[in-house]
């Protein structure tokens, strides 16, 4: 087992290497949901990959992230060990979260990762908030929300881009549009756009093509340096595909609101195939043979770690030590 | 010798906190302006950018406070109005109050809120009238109800220490209590009750502003009970040692409670004394009515909430 190494994103071989990485993990997570060893399924970035890598490429190790319920590409990108991801989605003991967490709650804050979040739209006033401390700690932080197309008719997004903007604070929305909110298209959801609602409070705004890392990459490292020079916050819209359902459920639950030639349409645009070109053929190979390896690693690893100890299921409840009674008397 | 008013001992609290600590900072609606008195004159001593006046968003701001407190600071957000906790029940429970858990202890978010004139203010109606320390109680977020300036202030002196999120619900009712203070202002842990009347016959345990009306009738009924009141202070973690203490001294058991009756911290006092501890007469309880919103006329409004006659009757009840 080797030591987990941060990523290295600033170049395209390291970028083509994250986009592997991230769609294998998911490939993996996939069957190990339908092998019953993750429980609860995921809600898979497969499609996205380049979303996360190309923000993430464009990140300083002290910056910070919120995420989503998809979250998992986000919070490879940042630095997080494959292995205890991983491990975190199966509920051992030695993952992310000790297997207090699972998929939807995924965090390292030692990395700056706040967490994935179950709820659409939580993190940005967390996001908001942590780049206030920065900024009033005279801090070099950028701090990066991201968020789907749905959470742009969440109330609570929208006072966050007001106070972002409103007192120029470090910030990067990124708003991640892969056209539904579970399998409402945008087209019937959203009235005006993402754009116009970035527009509306006054923050710079990107139209990008999310399924380029290095589009998403150019617009990324220009929002954050404006952020890093006090100019306030940014907002890139990125237009982007899910290839899978929006959870793993939907395999079983035969739900049928995308047509096969609009999923297929979008897999011509994978953002994999786009970075490998990148690479020479020898690379390429040896990238994608390293990447397994990791994979197949972090798969021994999160089967040999146990399941939490049922006795410390309220274990960390209080960050206090605080122990509440339990729930029946003994 | 001093007099101390319930809202300057807030203010004292945040004054002494701001003074000492650099990482607590305050966000909320008018608190530059001082408008709710606990934070009057904060800003002007330590600045805009630690007593900051934030825009109408209380959920984006609420998640503000913790994105901050991920960020090492504390801050303390006061809402001026206690139903808009309601509109951050996500913040605080589904994020703040969940997050050391959910991270399996990676950080906890030290968060205090503070709301200065919970419960019913005459005349401010539906919405502006709740007292809704029960649902944190309840969803096991630490809750604190000062009933005396000295507790105010001790309270959220530790509450702003704490790790984890609090809640501090400071009763309507109480904001005009003072109280001649002789010693040194000091905080009070979180989970300890106080005993502000020994008795024999029953305790009653009275939730904030209704300790002063349960002292009262205790004084009232001196002659033909002896009347214990207890004030739990914090209403989670409950100090439930103390209560168990109190009963094997009475026996008996009153509460008076501005919540709700059902799933009312009444209810779950009363039920955790029945399973758990020395009880040899019914208990009872005197709560507002289930489900109740407080109507705007004064007669209707008094008419919902624990009255000491009330508490008379009950107390007569339980030593019949």
């Amino acid at each position: 087992m080797t030591v987990h190494q941060l990523p290295q994103l600033d170049a395209p071989a390291g970028r083509y290497r994250m986009l592997r990485l991230i769609r294998g993990f998911e490939e993996l997570a996939l069957a190990l949901v339908k092998s019953g060893t993750i429980v609860g399924g995921t809600h898979p970035y497969i499609g996205q990959e380049a979303v996360a890598v190309g923000v993430c490429a464009a990140l300083q190790p002290q910056d910070r992230i919120t995420s989503t319920h998809r979250g998992h590409g986000h919070v490879l990108a940042k630095g997080a060990d494959p292995r205890r991801l991983l491990a975190e989605l199966a509920g051992r003991s030695d993952g992310l979260n000790r297997g207090r967490g699972g998929s939807m709650h995924a965090a390292d804050l030692s990395l700056g990762i706040l967490g994935a979040n179950g709820i659409v739209g939580a993190g940005a006033p967390i996001a908001v908030g942590a780049a206030w401390a920065a900024r009033q700690a005279a801090e070099d932080r950028v701090v990066v929300s991201f968020f789907g197309d749905g959470a742009l008719n969440q109330g609570v997004l929208l006072e966050s881009l007001n106070l972002a903007s409103m007192w120029r604070l470090p910030v990067l929305f990124v708003c991640e549009d892969n056209g539904y909110a579970t399998t409402l298209p945008a087209s019937v959801a959203v009235a005006g756009s993402a754009l116009g609602r970035a527009a509306a409070f006054g923050i710079p705004a990107a139209d990008v093509d999310g399924m380029d890392t290095e589009a998403v990459l150019a617009a990324a490292t220009e929002a954050t340096a404006r952020a890093r020079a006090g100019q306030g916050p940014g907002f890139l819209r990125c237009r982007t595909y899910r290839f899978e359902g929006h959870h793993t459920m939907e395999r079983r639950a035969k739900v049928n609101y995308r047509s096969a030639e609009e999923i297929d349409a979008w897999r011509t645009r994978d953002p994999l195939p786009r970075a490998a070109a990148a690479l020479t053929p020898e690379a390429l190979a040896r990238t994608d043979r390293e990447v397994a390896e990791l994979l197949a690693d972090a798969e021994r690893f999160a089967l040999a770690s146990e399941p939490p100890d049922p006795a410390g299921a309220l274990d960390h409840l209080y960050a206090s030590g605080l122990r509440p009674r339990a729930g029946a008397a003994v | 010798m001093s007099i101390l008013s319930y809202t300057k001992a807030l203010n004292r609290a945040l004054v002494d906190a701001l003074a000492t600590d650099p990482s607590v900072c305050v966000f909320g609606e008018d608190v530059g302006a001082g408008l709710a008195g606990p934070t009057l004159g904060l800003q002007q001593r330590f600045g805009a950018d630690r007593v900051v006046d934030t825009p109408l968003s209380e959920q984006a701001f609420t998640g503000m406070a913790i994105g901050a407190a991920l960020s090492g600071r504390r801050p303390v957000i006061e809402f001026q109005i206690p139903s808009l906790l309601f509109l951050v029940f996500e913040q605080l429970v589904n994020q703040a109050h969940k997050f050391s858990l959910m991270t399996g202890g990676q950080a906890g978010v030290p968060l205090t809120c503070l709301v200065p004139g919970s419960g019913s203010r005459d005349g401010w109606a539906g919405q502006h009238s709740d007292h809704p320390y029960s649902l944190f109680a309840h969803a096991g977020v630490k809750t604190l109800v000062p009933a005396t300036p000295t507790d105010a202030y001790g309270l959220l002196a530790s509450a702003i220490r704490d790790p984890d999120p609090v809640v501090l619900f400071a009763p309507a009712a109480a904001l005009g209590v003072r109280e001649d203070v002789t010693w040194e202002l000091a905080p009070v842990p979180l989970g300890s009750a106080r005993v502000h009347r020994a008795g024999t016959d029953v305790t009653v345990v009275a939730v904030g502003h209704l300790v002063h009306d349960a002292l009262a009738v205790a004084e009232e009924l001196a002659d033909e009970v002896s009347v214990e009141v207890f004030d739990p202070r914090t209403l989670y973690p409950f100090d439930w040692a103390a209560l168990a203490a109190s009963l094997e001294r009475t026996g008996r058991l009153v509460v008076v409670d501005d919540s709700n009756r059902s799933c009312g911290i009444g209810a779950e006092v009363l039920a955790t004394a029945a399973e758990e501890m020395r009880l040899i007469a019914p208990p009872r309880r005197v709560t507002r009515p289930d489900g109740a919103v407080l109507p705007f006329a004064l007669e209707l409004d008094r008419s919902l909430q624990p009255s000491r006659d009330q508490l008379r009757q009950a107390i007569r009840a339980t030593v019949k």
